[in-house]
């Protein structure tokens, strides 16, 4: 709601004179070249989508990091998911953007084109509801995202519980972003220097996790929403930091995110799940970096409800996502970028989800 | 079929020989070319959009062109909309405004429509009743006939409820070249109104993504507004309807055909401000959503103004606006330039949009 | 990974025991869960994602946001101009 109608303490954060005039501070700050990533995905399509990047001074480098869900879930997760959509008795539901994520063998969107009921639904608690409706069909939910998301999909198994509902599961497959950004910094040929962390994880789970974080890995921390204003404030900050050499984390969206975050929602999430390993695709296995259910609800874990079997699961050779993922390579790089790869014929997932590093370079960067 | 019949039915096949004079729902009987045809045409058909040409109940319609002079101009769709029924309109409305405006959009002037009905077993005779009488009063607005129709009937299952086809025949006048192919360099770029409309107005109607707004779809015939901005501003070298796909991917179409580039300002670019919402809330971006009732322009732009000032006359054309230029550099492509001062490539649509929460 | 929009909320009620709420974004509504932020009253903001609202939206903080950096925009330009002479 940031249109002509809507209040000025909202549009005002894509007023282009006000972004523009942050942005001439950032030229007027930076002295020397910088690495910055932008950690979630949302991030990255606003950047692309205003051109911010054009407007940046060439010293700063803006790398896409994996805080794409649909980018990061696991191949066997994917494939799982596709095992479970083409059973006859289930409506398998999904975000809209896992429907073009290429699995071993074919998408959530070809199972319904083919065969399979595949439901596109924008919240869980929608699923929940089909589940309710149609009682004669087994319902799975593929309950992706980071800790955004998380709230969201612990309410949609706790509402399942209180109906009563035997016919409704989640296919669990939340990812956190803390155990990401070390496995970033930790890798011997990390070059980012500075964080725009990601705001809504962040209205969720607060920002005390990172300080230790900053410390660690001597790398300033600034937590950025999503409107133009916010992210070139982001960058400024950040920018600000390196070049006082100073490593603190900042909270640069103080009108949605708090210190603690939300403890009601941090609550729900720990009542539902507990934290996992979880393979990120084309990074590997991160220690407790995804959800899983607690054991007050493995009922409604899909992975267990049904007999999946073994699944043949195998990666594209070509795809280099997870060097992408990592900040590791741009997608310029990647010998299928434009060519064997594209939104069309994606190879890999940062080609179709459209915050995906790839997706967005291809839309918005071949100037 | 009533209890007493049955015993004495011999049945020939899955066809029910028993003619029903009044059904709730179309059965197959229906698309048989029996009585019950007959009737259904008749009764739901007829009543509603007969003329002279159907009249003479023949299997084709005779057709006296006065002027033969020009071009004929021929246009189909087929129509699977679903829902049927949405804000502001129905497949019967879309399916004549559809092919009403891809005959215009050559600058012809539609006359005569055939229309193809294929009928789900067990859709409703109401609800059909009603899209006809949607049909009736899009060619009355219009001002076209349907001169040929068909009918048939499937078994449950085999089709959406209804599914239209329809072609559309109209003249273009001698000496008028307007098409896709014909953008120049130093054309400008206008738009008739405001896009996303439709679109957003059927996904509500479908309620999966449940959301409540006022939109209402455009769908509408724009054969007058065009006949008027052709006599007022002859030298108009494009005209199109920006469906399937949204105005990036039909400007896309056009800067391909006619080897130019377009380059849009995004701050001229009309969209009703719940649309943008609707589309901020799902992450579709409101250029590639589908419209029913909306034309881009291109034509030179000495005569921009003028055309921007007879088209806002139309009920149809009240907040047109320029959205852009046609330039020679970078062929093929659409460029949106920001109100940052930057630009970014607008692609055609690929693949379905699909809503996202990242 | 965030799509996450301001909304207004409109009214407050319950689903089987789960607090919802209409919320406008601006001329089109939707009913969002609100279990997340138990202190909400009806004309708050917040920010929405999936069906769910996040946290509340602190106009004071985004209105005090714009001031620093409408001041602080003011005072670089004053130091370019300042250069210049």
């Amino acid at each position: 709601m940031t249109d002509v109608n809507s209040p000025d303490f909202l549009k005002s954060y894509r007023d282009a004179t006000l972004v523009k005039k942050v942005i001439t501070q950032i030229h007027q700050r930076i002295t020397q070249p910088w690495t910055l990533m932008e950690i979630c995905g949302g991030q990255t399509h606003a950047i692309m989508q205003f051109g911010l990047d054009q407007l940046l001074p060439k010293e700063i480098e803006l790398v896409h990091g994996p805080g794409c869900p649909v980018c990061v879930t696991a191949l066997e997760l994917i494939d799982q998911a596709l095992w479970i959509a083409r059973q006859p008795e289930v409506i398998f539901t999904s975000f809209g953007d896992m429907l073009r994520v290429p699995g071993s063998e074919g998408d959530l969107f070809s199972v319904r084109a083919f065969s399979g009921q595949v439901r596109v639904v924008y919240s869980p608690l929608d699923a929940v509801k089909i589940a309710d409706d149609h009682p004669d069909r087994e319902v799975v939910f593929f309950a992706i995202g980071f800790e955004t998301t998380a709230p969201a999909n612990a309410m949609a198994v706790i509402q399942a519980k209180k109906l009563g509902l035997k016919n409704f599961s989640i296919l669990p497959a939340n990812v956190l972003v803390p155990p990401a950004m070390h496995a970033i910094l930790a890798n011997p040929k990390n070059r980012i220097q500075g964080f725009l962390a990601a705001g809504h994880v962040c209205a969720v789970m607060g920002y005390w996790e990172y300080p230790p974080i900053a410390e660690k890995y001597q790398t300033p921390i600034v937590v950025t929403g999503f409107e133009p204003l916010d992210l070139v404030n982001g960058i400024l900050k950040t920018i600000t930091l390196l070049e006082e050499g100073q490593v603190s984390v900042v909270n640069a969206y103080p009108r949605v995110v708090t210190y603690q975050g939300n403890q009601a929602a941090q609550t729900l999430i720990k009542k539902v799940f507990k934290s996992v390993d979880r393979n990120w695709r084309g990074i590997g296995t991160i220690p407790k970096s995804g959800f899983g259910l607690q054991d007050a609800y493995q009922e409604f874990d899909a992975s267990k409800r049904f007999d999946i079997g073994k699944i043949k699961t195998e990666e594209s050779e070509i795809c280099i996502a997870g060097q992408i993922l990592q900040g590791l390579k741009k997608p310029s790089q990647c010998p299928a970028f434009g060519t064997l790869c594209t939104p069309e014929t994606p190879l890999g997932a940062p080609m179709v989800s459209s915050e995906g590093a790839c997706a967005a370079y291809y839309r918005y960067g071949r100037n | 079929m009533t209890q007493e019949n049955s015993d004495h039915i011999q049945m020939q096949g899955p066809l029910c020989p028993i003619p029903h004079h009044h059904t709730d729902t179309v059965i197959i009987s229906h698309g048989s070319g029996g009585q019950m045809t007959h009737d259904l045409i008749q009764n739901i058909f007829q009543d509603q959009i007969g003329n002279q040409y159907l009249a003479e109940g023949n299997d084709a319609a005779r057709i006296l062109f006065e002027q033969l002079e020009g071009q004929l101009a021929i246009s189909t769709d087929a129509h699977v909309v679903s829902p049927i029924f949405y804000p502001g309109g129905d497949i019967g409305r879309l399916s004549v405004c559809g092919t009403v405006n891809d005959v215009a959009m050559l600058g012809a002037k539609p006359s005569f429509l055939t229309a193809a009905f294929i009928l789900e077993e067990g859709f409703p005779i109401q609800s059909l009743y009603q899209i006809v009488s949607s049909i009736a009063l899009a060619c009355k607005e219009a001002d076209v006939q349907i001169v040929a129709g068909d009918t048939k009937v499937v078994e449950k299952g085999n089709a959406d409820g209804v599914f239209i086809t329809t072609t559309g025949f109209g003249i273009i006048p001698p000496n008028r070249q307007i098409g896709g192919q014909f953008a120049q360099t130093g054309d400008a770029v206008l738009i008739s109104g405001t896009l996303g409309d439709h679109g957003i107005a059927v996904l509500q109607a479908r309620g999966d993504l449940g959301f409540d707004s006022g939109i209402q779809s455009d769908v509408a015939p724009l054969n007058h507004m065009i006949t008027e901005l052709l006599e007022a501003v002859p030298s108009v070298h494009v005209l199109r309807d920006p469906t399937r796909g949204g105005l990036a991917t039909s400007l896309n179409e056009i800067s391909c055909q006619s080897q130019i580039a377009i380059k849009l300002d995004e701050e001229t670019i009309p969209i009703q401000p719940e649309v943008r919402t609707a589309c901020e809330m799902l992450g579709f971006d409101p250029l590639y959503l589908a419209n029913e009732g909306k034309v881009i322009i291109i034509l030179p732009e000495k005569y921009a103004q003028k055309a921007l000032e007879t088209i806002r006359k139309s009920p149809y054309g009240h907040k047109a606006m320029r959205i852009g230029s046609v330039f020679h550099d970078n062929p093929g492509h659409v460029f949106l330039n920001t109100a940052y001062g930057t630009t970014r490539i607008l692609d055609m649509l690929s693949g379905e949009l699909l809503p996202r929460i990242c | 990974m965030c799509l996450g929009i301001p909304g207004k909320i409109l009214s407050i009620y319950e689903d089987h025991g789960t607090k919802m709420a209409k919320i406008d974004f601006g001329g089109v509504s939707r009913e969002v869960c609100i279990e997340i932020i138990p202190e909400a009253k009806p004309g708050d903001w917040t920010v929405v994602h999936a069906g769910f609202a996040l946290n509340l939206l602190s106009e004071k903080d985004a209105q005090e946001t714009l001031n620093i950096l409408r001041e602080m925009s003011e005072l670089a330009e004053q130091e370019e101009n300042i250069h210049r002479d």
